[in-house]
């Protein structure tokens, strides 16, 4: 038998034995996430019950989370799903935990407080929110309370909406040759400048639509260097709010990773405009912004929404400016929950903390995207 | 088939070496024609012979009497260009050259109006330029006087007056101080084409803010939000309405409905209110109730 054949035979048996091994005494958390058990550890400790908590929430085993809890009693398990994804369709509704942590904050014999801080994979990136659990002691098992927020509900009310659309109707093939399309939306780059930071180079600036109709917008960069030759063309995907409404201004920020601003002679900007067709509605008040400079250099505020359509997902961008009024930074947040009519949603925008002391004021703006009817 | 294309390129490099002395002598040929004109050729001689007339995108072939005119019928020739003539006898092929030239009479304008959609009061801001063609769609290069007239919806009109060259003309007009649809005409005789500009209103002038409590929040309307020139912004236009108080503030993006906009916001003693549309200022109002 030549040597190939044999090492063959060897992996072919290797696997089957390591197949067979995993089937029948499986890792407790893959046979956990496989959804055939749950990751059960001792609920002798208050973290103990904190992570099995966390291990069923993940793998939602609503049943057993729910159970666990020692305030169960004051909601149902329909309202504790709702707490944690939400009612209406948002970010979390097509989104999974990807991994939890937990932290003690404190635990005496009977009871113990703990953060359990979710991390979630949305289509938009990373996102994470804590819950500060309080763990009581229950013979001698711990049970973790659910801080249960229950969704708002809207009260029954008819709330009149003039509804202001933009539909378009573009030039057709019956249309003589010298027949006039229409025109695309004129839009302005009313501030712009490069800064450095420690990943590269990375272009700020805001975005004007100066026309009377909508425009689907994009901002891309191209740097040049001294002597004439491109070094890199990009864009700023989600750095932007990309429809804007007649008058509307919008903050941009397009990275260049790996560039020093000592290799740039000069940039080439590129706005994009199309025509779209756009709604007016819904009007947002986006309400207590307050600017925390330390500890932390975040961006603090609520949303608010004044239609009566349910915003399935916001995405709020920030703009910071010195004294000067030139743009400092761009930061934006999506929001992970539903804005359910004239109901508050708060949101929070961190920027890098060397840069806090140089922002004077702020600008916020909001996109927003909605899956259609209200409630 | 493949005989008969052998035969007609033969023709043609024969003819094409005995252009320049044998014209003359067999046929005589117009020097121009007007696309689309009646003509005909005299040939001398007798017997009989075949007559091709080759040029842009036709091909012309007749069976000639030596000695007579063959007539050809309006709309024969039609594309305007350089032809050749060949004439093939049985011991003898002569050539010749003419040209067929467009129309004088102008029977088609394209005519290309930029922007479809501007601002009013822009100087030059809207450029036309006109193709002039005749009713076979050949360019007409001869020069022609175009007329070119911009009006508006209440009967105002500018006027420039262009001569073409080399079959196309342009102008560039100022938008006006009047939002609406204009009319763009390039016009020639009683031929005319016509194209819709949209003048739209400029960036907001004068933007102002009142406030009114109503229970526990102050209600914020605009005035009826005009440009510089008057003309109402139109529905949809985004205004910025701010609040500061005690170092926050809150902002909501309205749009115009109905010329204003309005929004309610909480009442907070000290909180002053301002407006801004696009990069457009208004107002503020502190509020000390």
């Amino acid at each position: 038998m030549s040597k190939g054949l044999l090492l063959a035979a060897v992996l072919a048996g290797a696997t089957v034995a390591l197949v067979v091994v995993g089937t029948v005494w499986p890792v407790p958390s893959a046979k956990a996430y496989a959804g055939g058990a749950t990751l059960v550890r001792s609920a002798s400790t208050p973290e103990g019950a904190v992570v099995n908590l966390g291990d069923e929430i993940r793998a939602q085993a609503w049943d057993k989370a729910y159970a666990s809890f020692a305030n169960k009693g004051e909601f149902t398990e329909e309202e504790f799903i709702h707490s944690l994804t939400g009612t209406f369709p948002s970010l979390l509704t097509y989104s999974t935990i990807s991994d939890f942590e937990t932290r003690p904050i404190h635990a005496s014999d009977n009871e113990a407080e703990i953060d359990l801080k979710f991390h979630w994979a949305t289509v938009v990136g990373p996102s994470a929110r804590t819950y500060h659990l309080h763990v009581v002691k229950n013979a001698d098992q711990w049970e973790p309370e659910w801080p249960i927020v229950k969704e708002p509900t809207v009260p029954p009310q008819v709330i009149p909406v003039n509804y202001l659309r933009w539909d378009v109707i573009y030039r057709g093939p019956g249309d003589d040759w010298g027949a006039q399309d229409v025109e695309a939306p004129h839009v302005r780059i009313v501030d712009m400048h490069p800064v450095e930071r420690a990943d590269g180079v990375i272009v700020l600036g805001e975005l004007l639509n100066e026309d009377v109709v909508p425009a689907y917008v994009s901002v891309a960069a191209t740097l040049i260097s001294k002597n004439q030759t491109p070094i890199a063309t990009e864009d700023c995907f989600d750095k932007i709010s990309h429809i804007l409404l007649p008058k509307q201004v919008t903050p941009f920020l397009i990275k260049f990773p790996g560039v020093t601003l000592s290799q740039v002679g000069s940039i080439r900007m590129m706005p994009q405009s199309t025509l779209v067709s756009a709604s007016a509605d819904p009007v947002i008040e986006i309400g207590d912004e307050q600017w925390h400079s330390a500890p932390g250099a975040l961006l603090t505020g609520q949303l608010i929404n004044q239609s009566g359509q349910v915003v399935n997902v916001a995405h709020v961008l920030g703009t910071f400016y010195d004294k000067s009024g030139q743009v400092v930074w761009v930061a934006d947040q999506y929001v992970d929950s539903a804005l359910l009519p004239q109901n508050p949603v708060p949101f929070e925008i961190r920027i890098p903390q060397d840069l806090a002391k140089n922002v004077s004021t702020q600008r916020t703006v909001l996109a927003t995207y909605s899956s259609g009817g209200s409630l | 088939m493949k005989s008969r294309s052998s035969l007609l390129l033969a023709i043609l490099a024969v003819a094409a070496i005995h252009l320049a002395f044998a014209q003359g002598e067999r046929m005589t040929l117009p020097k121009v024609v007007e696309a689309g004109s009646a003509f005909s050729i005299q040939s001398v001689g007798s017997g009989k012979a075949e007559l091709y007339i080759i040029g842009p995108g036709q091909v012309l072939k007749r069976d000639v009497q030596l000695g007579e005119m063959t007539s050809f019928a309006t709309g024969s020739l039609y594309n305007a260009g350089h032809y050749l003539a060949v004439l093939a006898g049985g011991s003898f092929t002569e050539t010749g050259s003419f040209d067929v030239l467009a129309a004088s009479k102008p029977a088609n304008l394209s005519f290309l109006a930029k922007p479809s959609r501007l601002p009013v009061g822009l100087h030059d801001g809207i450029t036309g330029a006109v193709y002039i063609f005749d009713g076979y769609h050949n360019l007409i290069a001869t020069p022609t006087p175009v007329s070119f007239e911009l009006s508006t919806s209440s009967g105002a009109m500018q006027k420039h007056a262009a001569v073409s060259s080399n079959g196309a003309a342009w102008t560039a007009m100022d938008s006006t101080s009047e939002q609406g649809a204009d009319h763009f005409v390039a016009r020639i005789g009683d031929v005319s084409s016509t194209r819709i500009v949209a003048q739209v209103p400029g960036d907001p002038c004068e933007l102002t803010i009142s406030a009114r409590q109503v229970g526990e929040k102050v209600q914020l309307t605009t005035a009826p939000v005009r440009d510089c020139h008057g003309n109402a912004i139109p529905d949809g236009t985004v205004v910025t309405f701010t609040e500061s108080y005690s170092g926050a503030q809150s902002t909501i993006d309205a749009p115009l409905k109905h010329g204003i906009a309005e929004v309610t916001m909480p009442v907070r003693a000290g909180a002053t209110f301002s407006v801004a549309s696009g990069v457009v200022m208004g107002n503020q109002i502190g509020w000390n109730k």
